[in-house]
């Protein structure tokens, strides 16, 4: 490793910019005549739309244009879609209802919008929405997924009977049932995973900019994925043909998840461009976010564990409901099925599994993939599950979770997962070391000598990332695949190019990335720039989501360079009279092997442009591509032990210490690693302890601002100690897993181990507000 | 309508702005400086703390003509040329900052608490301060470690001038 190569703790080089006010958002975009948008929403949680009048409006000052719902029918823009089929147990297909992107007949949540006005500044729009007038019949709302199944429940689309949008199975029924049975032991758990409002801190917006001349229309837009974004809105949603179209991501202040999704505010603008002739700005406020954002999580779940007489777990047998919303989002089907119950084997030698999933349509806003997306929601089940088995058979939780620790690799586990690697006992052993485990009971009895409640708890998550083979996620569903593309173009002068698919929103890839480059051809890494985010730029790509830069985004930029390196070394080569097979590149420089004989990359680059001299029938140039398509998927996995104290008194929660041992394979830069770390146990614990949508019974959200929606703030959080084990993934040349997720999967289940070990009561939903722990505590 | 005239940066400025028109809303609309965000709809997060006369405000919360004949500091002028603020260093040093939407604000925030403390910051006392600031990226870990180094570097600096 080099001072900038693989492994160094490099400060970032986009910091520049973002440290002195320097960054490019799209809300910092202003174009040459361009209006501002602003959405007429319903107040409603379900109901028919009877009439618009946009007469008033129309009148206000600085209004162009008044824009409904019927008129983007009309005008044959194509519903939003979901990307992802299931097919249910019975062998049908799931049951999607039309999602246009503004309603024209009937609003299913609060927020949906119904109409659009532009007008020429963004306060003239504003008005102006106040003054349309909606004509809504009211309609009975399903607002949660007990009032969506019960019978006679209101219907949300003629699709979709009951509400139900799929139900789904994986793993062996008969097996399953057969080893519980036969069990010396049963476990069993009714577990809410509470629904989650992504709120990345920089609201979504969208400019639409169309060019009549050209016939060609641009999006800047908050994406993860603005190629996938160009895909669907041209071949979908029919807003133009692909090379018509340019989407630009420029910096993203942020994602998690809720910025890959297409919505219908980016059609919106798009279409609106074309409508009014000129440019259309839309820049959502916090309460737009939270009542249109895709929300996160919200699934009822009864999880059983079966163990054997000598506590080896023998079974496992899930029945989860996933409330999908009240519309079916870009990737929402494939959340609770494919990246939830496909990890359900967590770290342990589960024999059989069986798991069913039901999704359901309520009158809420559309769910999907948020930070860790489906996996969270398994480890949290499993984890649970563990403690609790550990408390009820009254052994050690950390002596039962290595019990049953998978320790052979690969590992076929029964619901699809082909573990390749991992050491779970090294992990284990790590962040018990770190926390000083085997001293816990005394500082337990201390505490309760000073009248405090102090409790550990565990949690030993595995993830799936990398994501994904698209062989693989075809065969599942997906509707796309899930590989990766990358240029490397070597400048005439020698500085380098970096073009990738992957988009950076706080990830630090235009270092990262660089890295590579700096490890291999020994060039600094101010000569290199990466470029993404913009689909006239970048050829192709998939995005960045599931923890797939490192995995998938660098390995095809690695794949670009060594084809790049391979012709480099043929031109040095020659230049150097010397054999192909002789040069080495060492620190910039391609050098002829055991002799004196060195030619420096700049001028290798030269040579390859003026082409006055290359190799007989070589092209000129060094510019080279690549797809990546990963062969499986990364596996990082890691132990979290959080110590925390209750208040008997008050229910309030206080951390003593929070550490983690984490194995992500290879670290690129382990700062930035450990920075992802860091963010994911923040929202891990906020789900734990603060966070939580809500909705009362009419379908209203009533946490829809920053006042009532708690974000984990600084003191509520505690410093954490992280540590590292490694096993190298043996499916990447790099070895490296991914890190964006890991602390979101596996912290909330160590919170609520710990606040249930110190309060002796197993009862606590999350959020485990401090209202809830005292009733835990009191009954 | 009505003009404000105000001193930004050091400079001199004036606009003509709706009499509702917020001071963040003159400081990226009108005079340009986008280094200035808004992340919320209720005075909660903080992307858009300025400093005006030398204390740090949400600049979502005052009126453009509130701030009328006072001298506002955004995050564009604190570097000295190409010297960055040992605030700024102290943020790219550690790690204090993924995405960079936060960062503007808890920039001008950190300073601001190191202004008022001093030598006497400690952990405990830079989370309680950042209580106005909302970050979804860094957990924190990383800007509380970057404002206590700041502090470190800025009396350092401080006695050295």
């Amino acid at each position: 490793m080099g001072v900038e190569g693989i492994g160094a703790s490099v400060v970032r080089k986009e910091d520049r910019r973002f440290t002195t006010g320097k960054g490019r958002y799209v809300d910092d975009i202003k174009l040459m005549g361009m209006t501002h948008a602003q959405f007429v929403r319903s107040p409603h949680a379900h109901a028919k739309v009877k009439s618009i009048d946009t007469s008033a409006a129309m009148k206000m000052p600085g209004v162009v244009a008044v824009l409904t719902g019927q008129q983007i029918v009309d005008d044959k823009v194509g519903n939003l879609i979901c990307g992802w089929a299931i097919t249910s147990k019975d062998g049908t297909p799931m049951k999607m209802g039309a999602w246009p992107a503004m309603a024209p007949e009937t609003v299913r949540f609060v927020g949906q919008a119904v109409a659009v006005v532009i007008a020429e500044t963004k306060n003239q729009a504003k008005d102006a929405a106040e003054a349309v007038v909606v004509d809504y019949e009211e309609l009975p709302a399903a607002a949660d997924i007990r009032a969506a199944i019960k019978p006679g429940a209101p219907q949300l689309h003629p699709e979709a009977p009951g509400n139900v949008i799929y139900d789904w199975t994986i793993g062996d029924e008969a097996a399953t049932d057969a080893a519980f049975k036969s069990a010396a032991n049963v476990v069993s758990l009714d577990i809410t995973n509470n629904r989650l409002v992504p709120n990345a801190m920089e609201p979504r917006a969208a400019i639409g900019d169309y060019n009549e001349a050209e016939e060609h229309f641009t999006l800047y837009t908050t994406s993860q994925n603005p190629h996938v974004a160009r895909l669907v809105l041209s071949a979908f949603y029919n807003i133009a043909p692909e090379h018509k179209l340019r989407v630009v991501a420029p910096d993203v202040g942020g994602g998690f998840g809720s910025k890959i999704f297409i919505y219908p505010e980016e059609m919106v603008a798009l279409w609106a461009s074309k409508k009014v002739g000129r440019p259309v700005k839309w820049t959502g406020d916090r309460s737009e976010a939270f009542l249109t954002d895709a929300h996160g999580r919200d699934h009822l779940t009864k999880a059983e564990l079966a163990l054997d007489a000598g506590n080896k777990i023998t079974g496992l047998r899930v029945k989860t409901y996933a409330n999908l919303g009240a519309y079916m989002s870009l990737f929402s089907s494939s959340v609770p099925t494919y990246l939830y119950a496909t990890l359900l084997s967590g770290q342990y030698n589960i024999p059989n599994i069986f798991a069913e999933v039901i999704s359901v349509y309520t009158n809420t806003t559309p769910v999907d993939a948020y930070r860790g997306a489906g996996r969270p929601e398994a480890s949290f089940v499993v984890e649970r599950l563990l403690e609790t088995a550990a408390r009820q058979l009254k052994v050690d939780p950390a002596e039962l979770r290595r019990k049953n620790f998978i320790t052979t690799f690969p590992h076929q586990t029964p619901v699809i997962m082909a573990y390749d690697v991992g050491d779970f006992g090294a992990s284990l052993d790590a962040a018990m070391k770190a926390i000083d485990y085997a001293g816990f009971a005394g500082r337990k009895a201390k505490a309760k000598s000073e009248g405090k409640l102090r409790g550990i708890g565990l949690s030993c998550y595995i993830e799936a990332c990398g994501i994904a083979p698209s062989k693989a996620v075809g065969s599942l569903g997906a509707g796309v695949g899930l590989w990766e593309s990358a240029e490397v173009r070597v400048n005439p002068v020698g500085t380098i190019e970096i073009l990738t698919g992957s988009h950076s929103h706080g990830q630090g890839h235009e270092t990262t990335f660089c890295q590579l480059v700096a490890e291999r051809l020994g060039v600094p890494i101010s000569q290199v720039q990466i470029v993404h985010g913009d689909t006239d730029k970048v050829q192709f790509g998939m995005g960045t989501y599931g923890s797939r830069s490192a995995a998938v985004g660098l390995t095809a930029i690695l794949k670009a360079m060594e084809k790049v390196e391979s012709k480099a070394k043929k031109i040095a080569a020659h230049q150097l009279e010397a054999s192909e097979n002789d040069i080495v590149i060492e620190g910039g420089m391609f050098k002829v092997a055991g002799t004196d004989k060195s030619i420096a990359l700049p001028m290798v680059a030269l040579a390859a442009y003026t082409a006055h001299n290359l190799p007989d029938g070589m092209e000129p140039g060094l510019k080279e591509g690549a797809f990546y398509d990963p062969t499986n998927f990364t596996f990082p996995a890691g132990a979290y032990i959080c110590e925390l104290e209750v208040d008997s008194a008050t229910g309030k929660t206080s951390f003593v210490n929070f550490v983690a041992a984490d194995d992500f394979g290879r670290l690129i830069n382990p700062m930035i690693v450990e920075g992802q770390v860091h963010g994911g146990l923040a929202q891990g614990i906020g789900q734990a302890l603060l966070e939580g949508a809500v909705y009362d019974s009419s379908g209203q959200l009533v946490t829809a601002s920053f006042m009532d929606y708690t974000m984990p703030r600084a003191d509520d959080l505690p410093s954490f100690k992280l540590n590292h084990t490694t096993t190298l993934c043996p499916g990447n040349p790099l070895g490296v897993k991914g890190c964006g997720e890991a602390g979101a999967i596996g912290a909330s289940a160590a919170v609520i181990n710990a606040i249930t070990d110190a309060i002796g009561n197993n009862k606590l939903e999350m959020p485990a507000t401090p209202d809830r722990v005292w009733h835990a505590i009191h009954g | 309508m009505s003009t404000i005239k105000l001193t930004v940066n050091g400079k001199a400025v004036s606009a003509d702005v709706e009499d509702r028109t917020l001071l963040v809303h003159l400081l990226r609309e009108n005079l340009n400086l986008t280094g200035t965000h808004v992340g919320c709809d209720t005075s909660q997060c903080g992307a858009c703390v300025v400093h005006i006369d030398g204390k740090a405000v949400k600049s979502c919360t005052v009126l453009a003509g509130q701030a009328a004949g006072s001298n506002v500091t955004t995050i564009e002028g604190i570097a000295k040329g190409d010297q960055l603020h040992p605030m700024q260093a102290a943020f790219r040093d550690n790690h204090g900052l993924q995405c960079g939407y936060c960062t503007p604000g808890m920039i001008m925030s950190a300073i601001d608490i190191v202004h008022r403390y001093g030598g006497k910051l400690d952990e405990a006392t830079v989370r309680h301060e950042l209580e106005g600031n909302i970050c979804r990226c860094t957990g924190y870990h990383n800007i509380v470690k970057s404002v206590l180094d700041a502090a470190g570097r800025m009396n350092v600096s401080q006695a050295a001038e």
